[in-house]
């Protein structure tokens, strides 16, 4: 019997760093900027997080003394400015040197993974544990604070409000992302940016201005994704290579969900749900059918972007000038 | 609130920068590069840097088998960027370079484990080149042909390709795996060496190296000298424009990337055939993403491919060699690489544009 009660949350806590990381990207796409560097982004603030996370308890004299606040603060704090500085290296190398947007994401990605695969394996080698991995489970409970009735309320509880703060959080930039990018002024303007640089320009619209804006805050919200991998999906364990391809399932999702954060709310548990489909689904002894599962949140995709073209419909396109640097004195 | 001042500076193209002034450019920002990367090492380890770039010339040139293995990586890389280069001339930003390898190395495992109680070692190997340049090419022609016929996005489509190409792969491991239960293929073949390509003397690697010889040359020469290739160059400067003459847009579209990815899955069957004798969803090693660099910093040029891979390839190497010596883990290569890759990408930037100060044009 497939468990609906057991699996939602499951998914969820799955959907929840694509959710953050397609958010970000989608900001970042929408002012006309491809950031193929988010998967290193959202390495590089899950090990900022853990640095700040490592330092704050070590410095401490007795686990007891933990200070809740302080120990969701510095984290975050440590992931936000870790993931800013990967945005703004992005920024300065296309926007203001108007480098190849390809070419800089994949070099900040390699970058990224390897500066959280390295200082993740110095931390644990500081740590002096024998296992290759670092826990730090007393922060990761403050991050796991759940609401106090999710005990109490049974399913409902366990499907809504099960979730550490970061989840919420969440959900509550995906919404207010949508909305600022449809209905506020704000929004036009960036979207105008993404579409046409040059009409953007001529009407006004600083688009330097825009694209660093919104890519840097793009990039601090992809990196609480990682954030929230590490705090609150692994427990505060620290193991490296374990965020996997989960930075590129997040680009996926922002093609699934048309460039629209709100409706990444839904896609994202959609996708979070087909990451671990393959442990829900009977599969006797048939181990390898469990790899072909895997692949059907990037068939989805493709097929969405198939479709997307074909239909050709133009509130579904990517932004126009995805991926093109923009120089004024070249229209 | 009339307040136009002039700016500090204005930026405005430069025109075509003489070859030597333009590799200048560069030089410096692989010199400066390389001076942040000591930087950084010397932080972290509290080395002499000058130890420390002995140590990177160590890792590289050491012994004969080092060198052996640095030309080998040479090769592989420099092999997927001369495949992923038609592409990128006519502006198809083909990032599945990855999936196009694994899906050829697959083709290549395939023959090899399925073919070799039936066909005798010179078959299996012909099919093995056939079927991976096949494997390859579909990977690669299916983006292709949405591109071509709906202007689908190529650059998130080839993407998606690579991790299906991943995940069909662990499928097979899944399959074929030895012993079963051991998440892994292990050597195939290993005692009858069928499927393995021939080995010239006693040099492992030198095929491989010969074979991606060949290859840059031709790709040079079918680039720059072929209609092919001039056809390329013009649906990557202006679509409409080949199209005003008389060029088959979507075809050169599809032919190109069904070039591209088949050249890709040959890289996939050196890997697969040549060197590893053996599948791993990451035997491509992340070649399929630098490969996109590579052929950008060469700014497309096969010739100057071979350069720019050396650099990253001995890069690699050498701060690969930096870990082990001075216990630190592999990922400081990645490090190093993204440091040395942001230094090159900003130095594009004075190659071409110009600034111009305030104080420069008084009057």
């Amino acid at each position: 019997m497939f468990d609906v009660v057991s699996f939602i949350p499951r998914a969820v806590v799955q959907g929840v760093p694509l959710l953050l990381g397609s958010t970000g990207e989608t900001l970042t796409e929408k002012s006309g900027n491809l950031n193929l560097g988010i998967p290193g982004i959202m390495y590089v603030g899950a090990i900022s997080g853990t640095i700040g996370a490592f330092l704050y308890e070590t410095s401490l004299p007795s686990p007891d003394a933990l200070n809740g606040f302080l120990a969701v603060a510095i984290p975050t704090l440590a992931c936000l400015a870790g993931s800013l500085l990967m945005g703004l290296i992005y920024c300065f190398l296309t926007v203001t040197l108007r480098a190849n947007q390809n070419v800089t994401g994949l070099a900040l990605t390699t970058f990224g993974v390897g500066f959280g695969n390295f200082f993740g394996g110095s931390l644990i080698k500081l740590a002096g544990s024998d296992m290759p991995y670092l826990a730090l489970s007393a922060t990761s409970l403050c991050f796991r604070k759940t609401l106090p009735w999710a005990q109490t309320t049974g399913w409902f509880g366990k499907v809504f409000l099960s979730y550490g703060f970061l989840a919420y959080l969440a959900v509550v930039i995906a919404l207010v992302a949508g909305y600022v990018l449809r209905h506020t002024r704000l929004g036009l303007h960036l979207r105008a940016v993404g579409e046409n640089p040059a009409t953007a320009d001529a009407a006004g619209v600083n688009v330097n201005r825009y694209k660093y804006w919104a890519t840097c805050i793009g990039s601090m919200v992809a990196g609480l994704g990682g954030l929230y991998y590490v705090m609150d999906y692994s427990s505060g364990i620290w193991s490296n290579n374990a965020f996997g391809d989960r930075g590129w399932l997040a680009i996926a999702l922002v093609i699934f969900t048309i460039w629209r954060p709100n409706v990444g709310v839904l896609a994202s548990i959609l996708f979070g749900g087909l990451y671990i489909l393959d442990v829900y689904i009977p599969s006797g002894m048939n181990l390898a059918i469990k790899e072909i599962y895997k692949m059907i949140p990037y068939i989805v995709t493709i097929v969405v972007l198939i479709i997307t073209s074909m239909r050709n419909k133009r509130e579904n396109q990517p932004p126009a000038s995805l991926g093109l640097p923009y120089f004024r004195e070249e229209r | 609130m009339n307040k136009s001042r002039e700016p500090l500076f204005h930026i405005t193209k430069r025109g075509a920068l003489p070859w030597y002034a333009a590799w200048g450019i560069r030089g410096g920002a692989v010199l400066l590069a390389l001076l942040a990367c000591a930087l950084v090492t010397v932080l972290v380890t509290g080395e002499n840097p000058l130890q420390v770039f002995a140590t990177v010339f160590n890792g590289s040139f050491g012994s004969p088998r080092r060198v052996w293995m640095l030309f080998q990586n040479l090769a592989m890389l420099l092999s997927v960027s001369l495949a992923v280069t038609p592409a990128f001339r006519m502006r198809f930003w083909n990032v599945g370079g990855e999936g196009q390898m694994l899906a050829g190395g697959l083709a290549t495992a395939a023959c090899m484990i399925c073919l070799r109680n039936t066909l005798p070692n010179w078959a299996v190997i012909l099919c093995m080149v056939l079927s991976s340049i096949l494997a390859g090419a579909i990977w690669g022609g299916i983006p292709a042909f949405f591109k071509a016929k709906w202007n689908t996005n190529e650059t998130l489509f080839t993407l998606m390709m690579n991790y299906i190409a991943t995940q069909l792969v662990a499928f097979f491991i899944v399959v074929w795996e030895v012993p079963k239960g051991a998440g892994q293929i292990g050597i195939i073949n290993q005692s009858s060496e069928i499927g393995w390509l021939p080995v010239i003397g006693s040099y492992k690697y030198l095929l491989n190296i010969l074979i991606v010889a060949v290859l840059c040359g031709v790709m040079y020469v079918y680039l720059n000298y072929s209609k092919h290739g001039y056809e390329i160059a013009v649906v990557g400067e202006s679509e409409r424009t080949a199209r005003y003459v008389g060029i088959k847009v979507d075809r050169v579209i599809i032919r190109t990337m069904l070039l591209s990815g088949g050249l890709c899955g040959l890289t996939g069957m050196l890997l697969v055939g040549g060197t590893d004798h053996t599948l791993t969803t990451t035997i491509t090693g992340g070649r399929g993403f630098t490969a996109v660099m590579v052929s950008w910093l060469a700014k497309f040029n096969p010739i100057w491919m071979i350069l720019t891979s050396f650099l990253l390839v001995f890069l690699q190497r050498g701060a690969g060699e930096i870990s082990t010596s001075f216990g630190l883990n592999q990922s400081f290569s990645d490090i190093l690489t993204g440091v040395i890759l942001f230094f090159i990408i900003g130095s594009e930037f004075f190659i071409n544009y110009q600034i111009h100060f305030r104080h420069a044009k008084e009057g």
